[in-house]
């Protein structure tokens, strides 16, 4: 983006003349141009070193690191009192990890999805990058999967941990690798259904810290009531009906996919979904919200002017 | 106390925005309340344990961050506080005007809802509802003096006010006792425990005994309050950029 301005206002030979409004006397960009698909790539690299404040000042590293260190330090504990007391198991299996840390991952995902598109709409700035050779669905899908990916990893990183604790504690290899490997793939469900819901709470809610509220809020409150609501439906109806409530909340979501596919235990025994018409409707439920919220987000940029 | 500013307060803070989430989060309760109800036929002690875990230790702080910021925040934030603290008013008035509107919002919705919620829910000739709010009440009262000097004190209040609301009082003084003592939500309960001294079984318990807790209540309050005060007085006007 830098641009070194020719001193004495002489501007480099050979420069076409098309396309330009006013030659303020710039040097001109006579490289290759690296088009459409190398922006994209740019603009999610940049969004994914952004989420954890790479290349950027100490300040905004802060909260995403000690996000980070939270999230990590319990799974050290358990690897460490696993190692030492010669444990057969880990108390909490990889696929449980991020429903335990539920909290640590809202609040990450709640500050990264508003520092990837609010300021960008805030500022006014959208102009900018559409005058690029990028689509607005570009822009959107770019952003989208720079954050969810930053969410992944983080999600990602604690099983990693467990996975190698798991094997300093000699257990048996291909058993550990094949569950953590469930692990992962859950971490990317819920990395995607986090990110979707939190771009598009983000994407309308531009003030300053609204949209860390806004998003923190909904995550905290749709847990709570579908906690309940798992709780109190199931003392009305079988456990797996009351189940159904559990797609309300996109951790206890996740959690029950997990349960229907991969035949784990999920963290909260309540919202294992129904045999499997249960797993049909949450995986439904999954891809019809990721999916709408994509589309609501690729509508909110359709009207994006300066200011 | 000023009437002119506290008629601008009060329609800074129910706008449309805000009020359809304070009554959507209301709604909540309510929705939560019947559905306890439904579910265990009234039972006072699940009424009890919700209203107590999810009304007072979420949703309640919930809201009164959203009034006790409200109020100020945002006009900090943009920069508009200028020509209020311009005007030949004493801060300390701006302040107190302010703080009365956020308190009585808060007070209105936090314990209607809360005495609805319960009543909803299953009570035994209102002992509960006015048990917890009583509760609520102190712990409104609290809490949005606490948000309100974080709103003047922080640079991104709603953040600061999450953090504390969800991490300290939502998740450390669930597990480690030592922070169970210094948790609004706890001193706020003790009052609750007092009135319902006879029924043990409802589980309205507080850590602390009622003395030690009103006492940490006001002092808090206060605090709050006057630490608001004294930054409000010395915050500086700048050209927001």
């Amino acid at each position: 983006m830098s641009s070194a301005p020719a001193r004495g206002g002489v501007t480099s030979g050979g420069v076409t003349t098309e396309s330009v409004i006013h030659d303020i006397g710039f040097r001109h960009y006579d490289g290759p141009r690296l088009g459409r698909g190398w922006a994209f790539r740019s603009l999610l690299i940049e969004t994914l070193r952004g989420c954890y404040g790479l290349g950027r000042p100490s300040k905004v590293k802060a909260m995403p690191w000690v996000l980070t260190g939270l999230i990590i330090a319990p799974a050290l504990i358990i690897v460490a009192i696993t190692v030492v007391t010669g444990g057969t198991t880990l108390p909490l299996s990889y696929t449980q990890y991020a429903g335990g840390m539920w909290l640590l991952i809202a609040m990450f995902v709640a500050g990264r999805a508003p520092y990837a598109i609010s300021r960008d709409l805030r500022d006014g700035v959208m102009p900018l990058y559409l005058s690029r050779p990028i689509l607005r669905r570009d822009y959107v899908l770019a952003k989208f999967c720079g954050v969810a990916l930053g969410v992944f990893l983080y999600i990602t990183a604690p099983i990693v941990v467990l996975l190698v604790g798991a094997l300093l504690a000699k257990f048996p290899v291909w058993h550990e690798l094949w569950a953590a490997l469930g692990g992962v793939a859950m971490a990317a469900v819920l990395a995607l259904l986090l990110t979707a819901l939190s771009m598009l709470l983000a994407s309308i809610t531009l003030r300053k810290g609204l949209g860390v509220a806004a998003i923190m809020t909904t995550l905290v409150l749709a847990s709570g009531f579908a906690n309940i609501a798992v709780a109190i439906l199931g003392l009305k109806f079988s456990e797996g009906s009351a189940a159904y409530a559990a797609m309300l909340d996109p951790f206890a979501l996740v959690d029950g996919l997990g349960a229907s596919w991969l035949g784990v235990a999920p963290l909260n025994a309540g919202v294992k979904p129904d045999g499997l018409t249960g797993g049909l409707v949450f995986s439904f439920v999954f891809v019809a919200i990721v999916a709408a919220s994509l589309a609501l987000l690729m509508r909110r940029f359709k009207k994006v002017g300066g200011v | 106390m000023n009437l002119v500013v506290m008629r601008l307060t009060i329609r800074a803070l129910l706008g449309r925005r805000r009020s359809i989430m304070l009554f959507g989060i209301a709604g909540l309760l309510l929705a939560v309340a019947g559905l306890v109800r439904w579910g265990t036929d009234a039972s006072i002690t699940s009424s009890a344990a919700t209203m107590q875990n999810f009304g007072l230790g979420t949703l309640v702080p919930v809201m009164c961050l959203l009034i006790g910021t409200g109020v100020i925040a945002s006009e900090i934030e943009d920069g508009s506080i200028v020509y209020l603290l311009a005007k030949p008013i004493p801060r300390r008035t701006i302040a107190f005007s302010k703080l009365v509107v956020a308190l009585g919002t808060s007070l209105v919705f936090t314990v209607a809802a809360m005495v609805a919620g319960v009543a909803i829910a299953g009570d035994q000739d209102w002992q509960l509802a006015l048990a917890l709010g009583t509760a609520t009440a102190l712990a409104s009262i609290a809490y949005t003096a606490v948000f309100f000097a974080i709103a003047i004190v922080s640079k991104s209040p709603i953040i600061v006010g999450l953090i504390y609301a969800l991490l300290w009082e939502g998740v450390l003084a669930g597990y480690i006792p030592g922070v169970k003592d210094v948790s609004i939500r706890q001193w706020a309960l003790a009052p609750a425990e007092r009135l319902l001294s006879s029924h043990p079984t409802w589980n309205v318990t507080s850590d602390l005994g009622l003395t030690p807790a009103l006492i940490l209540l006001g002092i808090t309050t206060v605090a709050a309050v006057f630490v608001a005060v004294q930054r409000l007085k010395t915050l500086p006007i700048k050209v927001s950029e």
